[in-house]
């Protein structure tokens, strides 16, 4: 068309020629801009917000996963392990009682260690009741066993334990710590619960605030859905243009959120081996080491809250071009 | 091209803006738009170009009914409409030359292909040495004349222009007016909405006068 059009006799030469602007003979092929601007306010405010959510969301199924992780070692820990305890009587001769207790133990099978407390070890457990220098010579005092469960053991280990106690041994009395074990377990499932609720309302509000902001990032580019509306591109093209952005914003606020969370954790259950740290720092961060299912759900939710920036622009962008017709 | 049969439109609930509209558009044809302001210039336009649709009446454009088209076929006939707005409307974040190319790569073309065309069409309307400026440091003739390119650089059936001279001082207005005359020289049908007399005095053509949502027209 322009070809066979004369340039009017008096075109803006003259202005033209007066004007600074770069020397341009003919455009060149550089890398086009992306028709959706990617540097404003907005979306930098977009990525922040994905980030930000994104880190909560991250620390909080990070959180819920080490609770998980080290409620289950406590659990097993426990289950593992059982205590004999054997009475003092009249006429009974503790030592021999004791020794009798062990050999049992360590008869039955499933058990994988047997060892009875020795009079100085039981003194220091009774010491922060009874005080130090305790004579357990003129205390009717328990003795106890602490028994260590194999690999192998099985439900009728304890109970073939406690019928051979119950006969060879009448004064004592296994502790299978079964009750610890349930308040143990109830526990856990309280804080599991908790854990999982908070986890849902966090989730919430990671998506309520991503497709919030989400919705003003597009609104605040409405003149770009007009301008492209009004040039005659098809609806399909103006969504997938700015599917195509937000899904990079979406990743990027994602990446740096979900990023800091696996580096907090990783960092957390890594830094107090580096530096040496005491058993008590050490047991506190230890909780918050989580394993590979924990680190997969942070990433899951990076990946879910890119996915629901994405998905909001294009309804987004599709409610507009229906505002605009 | 363009047919317009009793076409009245009103917004929401309040009173009609435009009564019993009815004319055409030939192939080639070269016409004003004008009326005061406020009295349904734009409304029109928007018409045209199928941003709006009518409250009553029958609107056929290159022989369809505009409303009973899908949202793709409206596109594509937008296509063959280039329109020119009172505010440009260019995109800031992109240079002169990919904003007038614009309607080209909404068609999915690939810029090696009309990197050509685009310039040259940009040497044409004088912005050849603004090329790769953004519109932010564009005079508004400049933006103007970029507004324009953009409207034809898709070889349009029909051109619209929204006030094209509102925002230049005479001797531009003269210029584009020009520019106009050769682009519909060349086969493109042009509407030109607008109040400047002066501008319609320097060339004898067809008025489309609006007034109180009535148009008439002088051949």
């Amino acid at each position: 068309m322009t070809g066979r059009l004369r340039a009017p006799a008096a075109a803006p030469e003259a202005e033209r020629a007066t004007r600074p602007g770069p020397s341009a003979p003919a455009a060149k092929s550089a890398a086009q801009r992306p028709i959706v601007p990617s540097t404003t306010v907005t979306t930098r405010a977009l990525i922040a917000v994905i980030a930000i959510m994104t880190f909560l969301a991250g620390i909080t199924i990070g959180a819920v996963s080490a609770v998980s992780n080290v409620a289950a070692e406590w659990t097993a820990d426990i289950a593992r392990e059982a205590t004999i305890e054997i009475k003092p009587g009249d006429g009974l001769d503790l030592d021999a009682a004791l020794a009798k207790a062990v050999e049992l133990a360590k008869a039955t099978p499933g058990i994988a260690e047997a060892k009875a407390l020795d009079p100085a070890a039981t003194a220091r457990l009774l010491e922060p009741w009874l005080g130090a220098g305790l004579d357990l010579a003129n205390l009717p005092v328990p003795r106890l066993v602490t028994v260590t469960l194999a690999a192998s053991a099985d439900a009728q280990t304890l109970p073939a334990l406690r019928e051979a106690l119950t006969r060879q041994v009448p004064s004592a009395s296994l502790d299978d710590h079964r009750l610890w074990a349930e308040r143990l377990a109830a526990t856990t499932r309280t804080a599991m619960t908790i854990g999982l609720a908070v986890l849902a309302l966090v989730a919430t509000a990671t998506v309520l605030c991503v497709t919030v902001a989400t919705r003003a990032a597009v609104e605040a580019a409405r003149f770009v859905v007009e301008v492209l509306h009004f040039v005659g591109a098809r609806d399909t093209f103006i969504v997938s243009e700015f599917q195509r952005h937000f899904l990079t914003v979406g990743l990027k606020g994602a990446a740096v959120g979900g990023g800091a969370a696996v580096a907090l954790f990783f960092l957390g259950s890594t830094v107090p081996s580096w530096l040496r740290v005491d058993q008590q720092v050490d047991t506190f961060v230890g909780a918050m080491t989580i394993d590979a299912r924990g680190y997969g759900g942070i990433v899951g939710v990076a990946v879910l809250v890119a996915l629901v920036t994405t998905l909001t622009s294009r309804l987004t962008v599709y409610r507009t071009l229906r505002g605009i017709s | 091209m363009v047919r317009f049969e009793n076409v009245g439109l009103r917004y929401g609930m309040g009173p009609e803006v435009l009564r019993d509209v009815t004319f055409g558009i030939p192939p080639h044809s070269f016409q004003f738009l004008t009326g005061p302001s406020g009295a349904g210039k734009t409304t029109l336009l928007r018409l045209l170009f199928l941003s709006l649709r009518p409250t009553r009446g029958l609107i056929t454009i290159f022989g369809r009914d505009a409303a009973k088209l899908a949202a793709d076929e409206t596109a594509a006939l937008r296509q063959r409409i280039g329109i020119v707005f009172q505010d440009f409307r260019l995109l800031d974040h992109l240079s002169t030359y990919e904003n007038v190319a614009l309607p080209l790569r909404v068609q999915g073309r690939e810029e090696a292909s009309y990197r050509a065309e685009v310039t040259e069409l940009l040497h044409w309307v004088g912005l050849g040495e603004r090329m790769h400026v953004l519109p932010p440091v564009l005079s508004g003739g400049e933006k103007q004349r970029a507004a324009i390119a953009r409207a034809l650089i898709s070889r349009p059936e029909i051109l619209l222009a929204d006030e094209p001279t509102g925002n230049v001082d005479p001797s531009l207005a003269r210029r584009l007016l020009r520019l106009f005359l050769e682009l519909h020289k060349s086969g493109t049908s042009v509407l030109i909405a607008t109040h400047d007399i002066g501008l319609m005095d320097q060339f004898d053509a067809r008025r489309l006068v609006i007034n109180q949502g009535r148009l008439t027209v002088y051949d």
